[in-house]
């Protein structure tokens, strides 16, 4: 067993739409791996297909060693899902919940019993345990999702945009949830679009758009990898004519914030020799100065443009 | 091929699934208008006004009782699920397809058996004399189960998420059914083409068993109704299996 998940060449149309095209990539052991990109890009089809909720047109995809398509139940046994929206029973208790979902994953009732308990209090629900799900806030109904999908301790937990449009207090205890369960050797696959919840989980993300992969990577090599987004930023002694600046070789992208200049460059070496040598030619002296590597959504946006364009 | 460790699992998933269906679905106010109140008040506008003895009341009785109550539970779980996503929750849970409808059998089965009792012991406080409780139990068990795996098949199309379409088109089943299968008249008193149309319908057989327990005699054999409802049984499990697992897709898309 190599990797954790190991996906070749998944495909899955809609009539004429390819929701998935041909993705092939990897998640390793004890990984968090983070699957971003926009709506429509193909994220929650690829998470159906790996949970066996739907089956792909073409391709394979293999979990913890099992093939979904040909050992379903063996493949399902040993994972966790969160879906994007919750699909808790709201006409049963949290703890009838939890006590269902246990013996669908054939959880001998003592340990299912315990381990309830141990969930619900760590998620702050236990004293809400016997009442119906119908009227819990969405918060509760994810943290109530999260421990259904951790009744069976599973070896992955599958997390479909986990903490979307969740309060503060629910969000940063699902992603504390998540950061304690990776460290106890949990594989751990999300999809999200939010690019600092990425940042902050993840070892490594795929960006999908249009159904194909645009780039694999850990969020900081993603960053520093990515050209023209690299920046500087700087600030003068005196006003400066941004349009001068432009014409400096080594800088792509001129940007006035506020008191300082974001400057685009491919090389901030180069770069800042060029705007030091302008400086002095220009009688200008440099108060400050920053090199920034891109944020994540800033690299998020600009692999999804150009595989837009590309679309187009 | 399933190991026969596999299949008990299997068997007990189905059977949380029947559990939580019990839970959920018996209050619902299709389930009970359709398996309760309708038949109450199709059973009284026959009987009230008509000096009819208690005995020749009892077979429609307990037919309609058995048929009713135990194809009610079965159409309204799957749009409801597929309405609040929880039957995706199903689906990616390490259970079987034929598990997850399987337990929704037994679900109408158990509805449907514990409403039937109601009206036997009616009938039996009355004073109506049973001439046979094996073959009646029997009966009763093995048309339950029948009904309860027609009302899974009766949810397959259209795989919609509407619970009222989906009761609305059963009942297009189910009605003509209760006035062709011998719960009005018996099929003795039928003309020759209504005995050849009521012999497609395995509630015929079930009223003809009914009418054997208190009369002592019937229109077909007891083996043949046995064997009858039996074969229905399996035939309704099957296929209703069988189109689930084809149709699931298109539900969960």
């Amino acid at each position: 067993m190599n990797f954790a998940v190991d996906v070749r060449n998944l495909t899955k149309h809609y009539g004429d739409i390819n929701a998935v095209d041909h993705i092939s990539f990897t998640v390793n052991h004890g990984e968090i791996f983070g699957f971003l990109g926009p709506n429509g890009a193909g994220k929650t089809t690829t998470i159906r297909i790996l949970t066996g909720i739907i089956k792909p047109d073409e391709g394979t995809a293999t979990i913890m060693g099992y093939n979904i398509e040909k050992e379903p139940l063996k493949t399902k046994q040993i994972m966790g899902i969160v879906p994007e929206m919750s699909n808790a029973y709201i006409d049963l208790s949290a703890w009838n919940n939890l006590m269902l979902i246990g013996e669908l994953y054939g959880v001998p009732k003592r340990q299912r019993i315990e381990r309830a308990e141990k969930l619900l209090k760590q998620f702050d629900l236990y004293d809400r345990r016997d009442q119906l799900v119908r009227g819990f806030s969405k918060g509760m109904k994810q943290r109530l999702i999260l421990c259904m999908a951790l009744i069976n301790e599973p070896a992955i937990l599958f997390l479909d945009e986990p903490t979307s449009g969740l309060d503060v207090e629910s969000g940063r205890l699902i992603k504390d949830m998540i950061r304690e369960l990776n460290r106890n050797g949990t594989t751990v696959f999300l999809t999200t679009h939010n690019m600092e919840e990425a940042n902050q989980l993840c070892n490594r993300v795929a960006i999908i758009n249009h159904g194909r992969i645009a780039a694999i990577d850990s969020p900081e090599k993603l960053r520093l990898k990515s050209s023209g987004l690299q920046s500087i930023e700087v600030s003068f002694n005196q006003p400066v004519n941004t349009d001068e600046l432009t014409k400096i070789p080594c800088i792509k992208q001129v940007k006035k914030m506020g008191d300082k200049i974001k400057l685009y460059v491919d090389e901030p070496n180069e770069a800042i020799n060029c705007l030091i040598e302008h400086a002095r030619s220009h009688n200008l002296k440099v108060i400050t100065l920053n090199t920034l590597a891109p944020s994540l959504e800033e690299v998020f946006i600009k692999l999804t443009r150009k595989e837009n364009l590309k679309g187009d | 091929m399933l190991s026969i460790v596999t299949l008990l699992e299997q068997l007990k998933r189905s059977f949380a699934i029947a559990k939580k269906d019990v839970r959920i679905y018996y209050s619902k106010g299709p389930v009970v208008v359709f398996g309760l109140i309708f038949p109450l008040f199709l059973f009284l506008a026959f009987t009230i006004g008509r000096n009819i003895p208690a005995k020749e009341l009892f077979p429609g009785l307990i037919g309609m009782a058995v048929f009713f109550t135990s194809t009610s539970v079965g159409p309204a779980i799957l749009p409801w699920e597929t309405r609040s996503k929880t039957l995706e929750r199903l689906v990616c849970s390490p259970v079987a397809v034929w598990a997850i409808f399987l337990g929704d059998v037994f679900a109408s089965f158990i509805f449907g058996l514990l409403i039937s009792l109601v009206p036997l012991i009616v009938v039996l406080v009355i004073g109506v004399e049973v001439m046979d409780f094996l073959v009646l139990g029997l009966g009763i068990i093995l048309a339950t189960l029948c009904f309860a795996s027609l009302s899974v098949l009766l949810s397959v199309y259209p795989p919609t998420d509407i619970p009222a379409t989906v009761m609305m088109l059963s009942s297009l089943v189910k009605f003509p059914l209760v006035f062709i299968s011998g719960i009005f008249v018996s099929v003795e008193e039928m003309p020759e083409w209504g005995r050849i149309i009521a012999s497609v319908s395995p509630l015929t057989y079930f009223t003809d068993l009914a009418r054997y327990t208190i009369k002592g005699t019937s229109y077909y054999s007891v083996p043949l109704d046995l064997a009858v409802l039996a074969l229905a049984t399996i035939l309704f499990l099957v296929v209703s299996i069988k189109l689930h697992e084809r149709v699931l897709p298109k539900r969960l898309s």
